[in-house]
């Protein structure tokens, strides 16, 4: 009879701790982000045609060259794409090397944005069918990956780059190898 | 009092018309995000698998219920996956792969996931010993 009462207050206490648990977990605030497997892995090999003609498309290929990248996967219809606009010159002013992969986009818009908000890419892949979103495991725009110059996928930037992460891409991109 | 009040009027019509600012891109969908497959069996195993990966953009709808662009996207990426050859546990494994354990609703027993399915067993096993000790000590009284 002793080991069952002590076995129902051991029950007691591992349903209110499990409660203190929810209630501690319903405060904190959601995280939404959805974060890439695949860093730390190769970027998977992918062809995408020119998303505008000023730029040349971008293939898998041309992130193993050797020097390490930015790939800012962005849309034109996309708010916080323009919003990062200014930091994305930053970097490139820092000499960051960036492509890039424009999702569901239309060369007239990537133009016109391109126009609006500054073009520091060096190359811009057009991606109709988010393939190459899904195959890199970003689920959103913008996101911001750091390539190695072997290809690796070193680090994953989700939301758009805000002037106080721009030290941190930086940082990133030197451990990569820049 | 009547201008505040026709003001207001035309601020709310002009509101009903507003377009709203969509994030949304005016692409037509993928080819698979709408259309099945011709061949019925494997339109079936695509449907089965959709019902069960959860849509990226809309967490909490799985990619058959969802009319977001890349929740076609994901369609597209299922059904032609299936009709190339793949087993829905391949594409299902493509994409864990790619998002983690969170993009499946069917959890499968992982490093992570392993104490889902052994506690309720461990529960089981745990009241079928106190009912047994129970049950027992009754028999040997009587």
């Amino acid at each position: 009879m002793k080991t069952l009462r002590i076995l129902l207050w051991a029950a007691v206490l591992i349903a209110s701790g499990l409660f203190g648990l929810f209630g501690y977990q319903l405060t904190q605030p959601r995280d939404e982000f959805v974060q890439s497997a695949l860093v730390g892995q190769e970027i998977p090999p992918f062809d995408l045609p020119a998303a505008t003609a000023s730029r040349p498309g971008l293939t898998s290929a041309d992130l193993a060259d050797g020097s390490p990248k930015l790939l800012n996967v962005f849309a034109s219809w996309c708010v916080p794409c323009a919003a990062e606009a200014p930091q994305l010159e930053a970097l490139e002013r820092e000499g960051a090397q960036i492509v890039a992969v424009a999702i569901r986009d239309r060369t007239e818009d990537v133009d016109r944005f391109l126009e609006l908000y500054g073009n520091p890419f060096t190359r811009i892949g057009r991606d109709d069918i988010s393939e190459v979103q899904l195959a890199i495991g970003s689920s959103g725009v913008p996101e911001t990956f750091v390539i190695a110059g072997d290809g690796t996928i070193t680090y994953q930037h989700i939301g758009d780059i805000r002037p106080e992460h721009v030290p941190e891409l930086l940082e990133e991109l030197r451990k990569a190898g820049a | 009092m009547k201008t505040v009040l026709t003001a207001l009027l035309a601020l709310f019509c002009a509101a009903i018309f507003a377009a709203p600012v969509a994030a949304q891109d005016t692409m037509p969908p993928a080819p698979y995000a709408y259309q099945q497959l011709d061949d019925p069996a494997l339109e079936e195993a695509a449907r089965v698998l959709m019902e069960t990966l959860r849509c990226l953009k809309c967490q909490s709808q799985s990619i058959a219920d969802s009319d977001a662009p890349m929740a076609g996207d994901m369609r597209h990426q299922v059904r032609s996956r299936i009709q190339a050859g793949e087993t829905p546990d391949e594409v299902r494994d493509w994409l864990v792969e790619r998002y983690g354990d969170y993009v499946s609703y069917d959890p499968q027993v992982s490093a992570t996931t392993w104490p889902l399915f052994v506690v309720p067993l461990l529960l089981v096993l745990f009241g079928g010993l106190m009912f047994w000790r129970r049950v027992g000590r009754k028999g040997e009284s009587a």
